[in-house]
């Protein structure tokens, strides 16, 4: 289990919830079923206010876990949450939904454990299921050099407290029979960094969760609703222009991930993101077999099974930068042909689907966080293909350092600054290919 | 499939290629202020339209070349040999 003793409750929230969160239930579910009656809606449509205390663009898990937390944690319940098409259309829709925290550099560690901690209190707190399921996350070592990365990583996981240790191939084949741990591959495996916390959950329920809880809190979430400028007076921000009309707001929080660096530029604020392109696939499903996630960094592949049985795969990002999200054949091949030399039984699966996302790539593999040279204008970005885990703790640290007015330390190695000073947080080791 | 336009081998799959990423003028280590430096290292610019950018013909001739791509929908436009 990952750590929680940071003086908050496990969960976040300051206790007090609307009732209209807890109005799924048993009960409920049985009575709707009887009846036939339509189920109320989650969230809500609104008029766009001309004012906001704050405006968040992006209605993805950042965006939105942002905006719960502002109203649950902090009482300000003033907020919009901007999305040019409809929540979670983003990468929070698209990703392979895998959940852990055995990084590589003490402050990564530390930020994704309070993500998995707070993911584990997330159905309860929200009242809706999000399917956490810790089957646990296997990284597979392929050669010396990336055997000796896993050392590294288990050493500084268990400094912080982070279930990870390095296992060798007779406990590789033992969690996942069908991997062939034989010596006569291309690539054998040598052992594998073994994070039995990890594990995969559904997005989309993590994404109308929180939108259906911060709603209940009286966010307004507007869909369909484009920022197309924003406005900066004498270096602090006064509101931002939309497909809509304009809003005028103290403060703007840009969630945006692939498309961040289109409204910073807005801002006028530089920021070290390149937008690439990442595809996954899914298979036809078959009964379980799979119990935990395999990653291969070598391989450039990884697999998980879902609860429906399907297999989903993935890979590092495409090889160059792109806003579009068209997959490739080079894509399908490449992951088909690195699987079956992890798992040869799998040869006569079949593909159903492929799709792709965009990432907002930074040079260390880490995010920034936190205020901008531009008053009142945040970002939460440079989540590139590892953000989905971090919604939840982004979304805390995010509100508190909106609502106080400080930084708080669980993201204060996150920030913009760090690229002038020259302080980046490398986590290339543990985040190229496991997302 | 994705073809790109070598200068010298014609058009070929984008496979064939590495990206080198946005044209942009590298300043000389040597004289140039740290800030400057700093933004070309880290704070290049991320277009959504078209953008002149460095390729590598990797599996071909082996040389550079310059191309104009649209990023959001990858079409692209013959560029001239880089030197
Ligand atoms: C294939 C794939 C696999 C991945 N796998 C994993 C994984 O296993 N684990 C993990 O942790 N992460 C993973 N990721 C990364 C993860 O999906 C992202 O980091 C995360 O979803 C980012 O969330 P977000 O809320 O910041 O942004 P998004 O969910 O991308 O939301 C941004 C939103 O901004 C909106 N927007 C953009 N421009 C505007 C505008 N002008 N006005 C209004 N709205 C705008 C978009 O419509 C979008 O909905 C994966 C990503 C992909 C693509
Ligand atoms: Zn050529």
């Amino acid at each position: 289990m990952s750590s929680s003793s940071n003086g908050r409750t496990a969960s976040g929230g300051n206790g007090r919830r609307p009732d209209r969160l807890r109005d799924y239930s048993a009960w409920r579910l049985f009575r709707q079923g009887l009846s036939n009656d339509e189920w109320p809606r989650a969230w809500h449509h609104h008029d766009l206010r001309s004012s906001y205390d704050v405006v968040i663009i992006g209605g993805g898990v950042h965006g939105l876990a942002t905006a719960y937390y502002l109203a649950a944690n902090h009482g300000i319940r003033n907020v919009a949450v901007l999305d040019k098409a409809y929540i979670g259309s983003g990468g929070s829709g698209r990703n392979t939904a895998i959940l852990r925290s055995n990084y590589l550099t003490p402050e990564g560690v530390r930020f994704y454990d309070r993500s998995v901690t707070l993911y584990e209190h997330l159905a309860a707190d929200l009242n809706f299921n999000v399917m956490f399921s810790q089957r646990g996350h296997l990284t597979l070592a392929h050669n010396d050099s990336s055997l000796r990365t896993m050392r590294w990583r288990a050493e500084v996981n268990k400094v912080q407290k982070v279930d990870s240790e390095v296992i060798g191939p007779d406990k590789v084949s033992e969690l996942v029979p069908y991997l062939d741990t034989s010596a006569q591959t291309r690539y054998p495996i040598l052992g594998a960094l073994y994070h039995p916390p990890g594990g995969i959950i559904r997005h989309d329920a993590v994404v109308w969760g929180y939108a259906r809880a911060a709603d209940a809190h009286g966010v307004h979430i507007h869909q369909k609703t484009e920022v197309l400028g924003i406005d900066v007076d004498g270096g602090r921000v006064s509101g931002v222009r939309t497909n809509r009309g304009s809003i005028s707001a103290p403060i703007v929080v840009n969630c945006t991930a692939g498309w961040s660096t289109l409204i910073s530029d807005m801002a006028g604020v530089d920021m070290p993101v390149q937008t690439f392109p990442l595809q996954a696939a899914v298979t036809e499903p078959v009964k379980p077999f799979l119990d935990t996630v395999v990653v291969s960094g070598t391989l450039h592949v990884y697999c998980s099974q879902t609860d429906r049985g399907e297999l989903v795969f993935g890979a590092s990002v495409d090889p160059f930068a792109s806003y579009s999200i068209r997959g490739s054949l080079e894509f399908t091949e490449g992951v088909a042909g690195h699987v079956l030399e992890l798992m040869p039984a799998l040869s006569k699966m079949r593909l159903l689907r492929q799709w792709a996302g965009l990432c907002d790539m930074t040079p260390d593999y880490s995010p920034i966080m936190g205020p901008t040279p531009v008053e009142g204008f945040y970002v939460d970005v440079g989540w590139g293909t590892y953000g989905f885990k971090a919604g939840p703790v982004s979304g805390e640290a995010m509100a508190e350092n909106i609502a106080t007015g400080r930084v708080p330390e669980i993201i204060a190695p996150f920030g913009l600054d760090r690229f002038a000073d020259g302080r980046l947080v490398g986590e290339k080791g543990a985040a190229a290919v496991g997302h | 499939m994705m073809l790109l336009p070598c200068p010298w081998c014609g058009p070929r799959n984008v496979t064939e290629f590495r990206y080198g990423g946005r044209a942009v003028e590298r300043p000389d280590p040597g004289t140039t202020s740290p800030e400057r430096w700093r933004r070309y290292l880290h704070l290049q610019k991320n277009p959504l339209g078209w953008d002149t950018e460095n390729w590598y013909h990797s599996a071909g001739c082996r040389r550079y070349f310059a191309v104009q791509r649209h990023t959001g929908t990858n079409e692209v436009r013959a560029g001239e040999a880089s030197t």
